[in-house]
């Protein structure tokens, strides 16, 4: 098995050298399968890597060979296959191969169609070496990776200049939290002395390092997860980037990339654990980017745009149970969520396919005759994020409720539970006025409308009973079937240094508090659910133009205008700064510095060329001239 | 004959020398023909080569009149050269007036 680790991430990469080298010779149905097949493939060798791991209880470890060696630094391109990574590339490499399929069909039309498979193949390679990486330098190629994918898949629409835009702004504020991570990586490396994660963890456990440097680290890691997880301030990147394709929303602007800022946080619980204030400081952004992601949400009118908000609101959730010290249970949550938001994208690619490219919810309505598969698959999205009990999401935000009421205290639970309300509530609106009511569109809209071909209509379909069953890996112990928790204590298996991977997070509450917290949960989900079918399914109150709304509506549909913000405070500034700095420095110092030494030379050449008469005569008295002075010279 | 050169004081032929190549020189910066131009280098070169084959016999070194032998041989070139060169400006210029040559300027 070790010596097939490292096919996991080439085989990906394979099909991007041949999707990308050759794809325009080749037909649709050849890149879309060579797309596909090498994730599938990759996905076969995941489930090979989990079982083994599974059952020998150790990591696989795998060194391709030696990157690079440089004074004390040794960097080893190798991978660690342990109890969190082989989850994450079963995620990555499964929820992949089924967006892979999708897309086969979502895409047939598009002239881009063998490069997109090769950007698609090209990120899941950099996601699972992000995963797969046994120290900090392949995490970071990795992470640069999937950043420059995400760039390339946002903006595979090019000729619109608009996506281009968002792409660069994915791009920019990745760039920001980048440069987190890396500065995080340099004080580790000058407090530990290493970036493999064996001898950084084990230094760990061994030195006594200073709680400032541990938070220092630890905060600047947390930068690079908020870009790369789009959390306050860093957030505005995720809506934008819907410009891209919609399995690319799926796949990476949903299920996989946008969780890898989780991963970081759960890969490094060693570091964070021994930091109070640094685990403070991620519960409280968590919060406040679940809450206001989920206030923006319940605004807007692009069926996209809201299951975007929806994402940074859900990883909001993530970094508060991350913060709450449960692990675990964010792990948790990024699996189910990874089901039920990729079958809600893909169920809006679905719809958007079916209304020619339409994405306002304004002009949709009544889909539920015309598009029943979707509709279907739809509902089961939309129930699990909700939280409806017993499906997956349920579970999942169920538990990170209940670390927080237990670690963080009631103020805590009441803001994530207001954060669950605000979801069921915008997931609501967004279903209920899509598929319930009467159909807005055009009269060519409705002619158009068609369920998608099967290519699209199956992984929706595997995804939707994945949502529904996803919660059986991480049932309550309350539910006492024998194999409760089963995630957490297979995240909590030994990894390197004989260290659980994820240690267990327990939940120190009494079986009837859990039972009332988890009914709360469900009443709420089920009322609001019912609320929003009683309002949005009446026509009379679909959403009006943005123009037209007042006071706190206005301001969520233009999403506290945190953009304009932006735009005030950094980008004008920069620009402004820009100009003056190319006015002042570049046009008038740095040119007028280079350009006067050459006009000096012109002047001096000018002076001095009226020697050069022509006059033969009068160079020969300066030769003999020249002649006589140099004998005296030599002589006297 | 090594007695005949050798019974004129070396510093004679220094003083002959020196006179020729002054004149050779003066005549170079001075007159505005070019043959005469020419002509005064060959005196230039002569003047050195005659000084070369005196020092030469004084020393009993023969280096010295190879030395002259290839400074007659260069000169023999350079006045072909130096001539036809001549010969094609005076087609130019209908004229061997070097003054007139002061097109080669800024």
């Amino acid at each position: 098995m070790q010596t097939l680790i490292p096919l996991i991430p080439f085989l990906p990469l394979i099909g991007f050298a041949v999707n990308g080298l050759f794809g325009p010779r080749m037909s649709k149905g050849v890149s879309g399968w060579i797309g596909s097949g090498s994730v599938l493939l990759s996905f076969v060798l995941s489930i090979l890597a989990f079982m083994e791991v599974s059952a020998t209880h150790s990591p696989i470890r795998s060194e391709v060979y030696h990157f690079m060696s440089v004074g004390n630094l040794h960097i080893s391109f190798g991978f660690l296959v342990d109890a969190l990574s082989s989850w994450m590339m079963l995620i990555v490499t499964g929820i992949g191969f089924l967006i892979h399929v999708y897309s086969i069909g979502y895409m047939h039309d598009d002239a881009g169609f063998s490069r997109f498979f090769a950007y698609l193949n090209l990120f899941i390679f950099s996601m699972l070496l992000l995963i797969m990486g046994d120290n900090f330098v392949m995490l970071f190629f990795g992470w640069e990776g999937v950043g420059l994918c995400s760039y390339l898949l946002i903006g595979f629409w090019f000729t619109n200049r608009d996506y281009n835009l968002a792409a660069n702004k994915a791009f920019i504020m990745n760039r920001i939290g980048d440069l987190g991570l890396l500065l995080g990586m340099f004080l580790i490396f000058k407090t530990f002395g290493s970036l493999q994660y064996e001898e950084v963890f084990a230094r760990l456990a061994e030195s006594q390092v200073e709680t400032g440097v541990i938070t220092s680290i630890c905060l600047l890691l947390f930068v690079g997860a908020i870009g790369k997880s789009a959390q306050i301030p860093l957030f505005t990147w995720l809506p934008d980037a819907m410009a891209g394709p919609t399995p690319v929303s799926a796949l990476i602007h949903a299920a996989t990339m946008v969780t890898a800022g989780i991963y970081l946080v759960a890969r490094c619980n060693g570091l964070f654990s021994l930091s109070h204030e640094a685990l403070q400081v991620v519960a409280v952004v968590g919060m406040a980017t679940s809450v206001l992601a989920a206030l923006i949400g319940l605004q807007q009118n692009d069926i996209k745009k809201v299951l975007a908000y929806s994402t940074v609101s859900q990883l909001g959730l993530m970094f508060v149970s991350l913060g709450m010290g449960a692990y675990a249970s964010a792990m948790f949550h990024v699996t189910t969520h990874a089901f039920f938001k990729a079958l809600l994208f893909l169920g809006a690619g679905s719809v958007i396919h079916a209304m020619g490219g339409e994405q306002d919810i304004r002009n949709m309505g009544g889909l539920r005759k015309h598009l029943p598969i979707t509709f279907w698959v739809f509902l089961i999205g939309t129930f699990a994020i909700s939280g409806v009990p017993l499906l997956s999401g349920f579970f999942s935000k169920d538990e990170i409720l209940a670390h927080t009421f237990d670690h963080g205290g009631v103020i805590w639970w009441a803001l994530a539970s207001f954060s669950s309300l605000l979801t069921a509530t915008y997931m609501g609106r967004l279903f209920f006025l899509t598929f319930f009511g009467s159909f807005r569109g055009t009269h060519e809209q409705a002619h158009h409308l068609h369920e998608s071909p099967p290519s699209m209509t199956i992984p929706l379909v595997a995804l939707a009973v994945l949502s529904v069953v996803g919660g059986l890996i991480n049932l309550p112990h309350i539910f006492h079937t024998g194999s409760t928790q089963w995630l957490a204590h297979w995240l909590s298996g030994t990894g390197i240094n004989h260290q659980p991977v994820v240690p267990l997070t327990e939940v120190h509450l009494s079986a009837s508090s859990e039972w009332m917290l988890m009914g709360f949960a469900s009443v709420v989900a089920l009322v609001v659910l019912a609320f929003t079918y009683a309002s949005y399914s009446k026509p009379s109150n679909v959403p009006v133009p943005d123009e037209q709304l007042k006071g706190a509506a206005r301001v969520l549909a233009y999403k506290f205008y945190v953009d304009e913000l932006y735009n005030a405070l950094f980008v004008r500034p920069t620009e402004a700064l820009s100009k003056t700095l190319h006015y002042y420095v570049d046009v008038w110092a740095i040119d007028g510095v280079v350009d006067g030494v050459g006009r000096g030379f012109q002047t001096l050449g000018a002076t001095f060329r009226r020697l050069q008469n022509g006059n033969i005569e009068y160079y020969l008295i300066g030769m003999v001239a020249g002649g006589i002075g140099l004998l005296l010279t030599y002589f006297l | 004959m090594l007695e005949i050169v050798r019974s004129v004081p070396i510093d004679y032929f220094v003083y002959l020398c020196t006179a020729l190549f002054a004149i050779g020189v003066l005549g170079v910066l001075t007159r505005r023909n070019a043959i005469v131009v020419l002509m005064c280098v060959e005196l230039m070169l002569n003047a050195v080569n005659l000084l070369l084959a005196a020092f030469s016999t004084y020393l009993s070194d023969a280096q010295g009149q190879i030395m002259v032998f290839f400074i007659m041989v260069v000169a023999a070139a350079e006045a072909a050269v130096g001539l036809g060169i001549l010969v094609m400006i005076y087609r130019n210029t209908k004229s061997t007036d070097i003054s007139l040559l002061d097109n080669l300027k800024w």
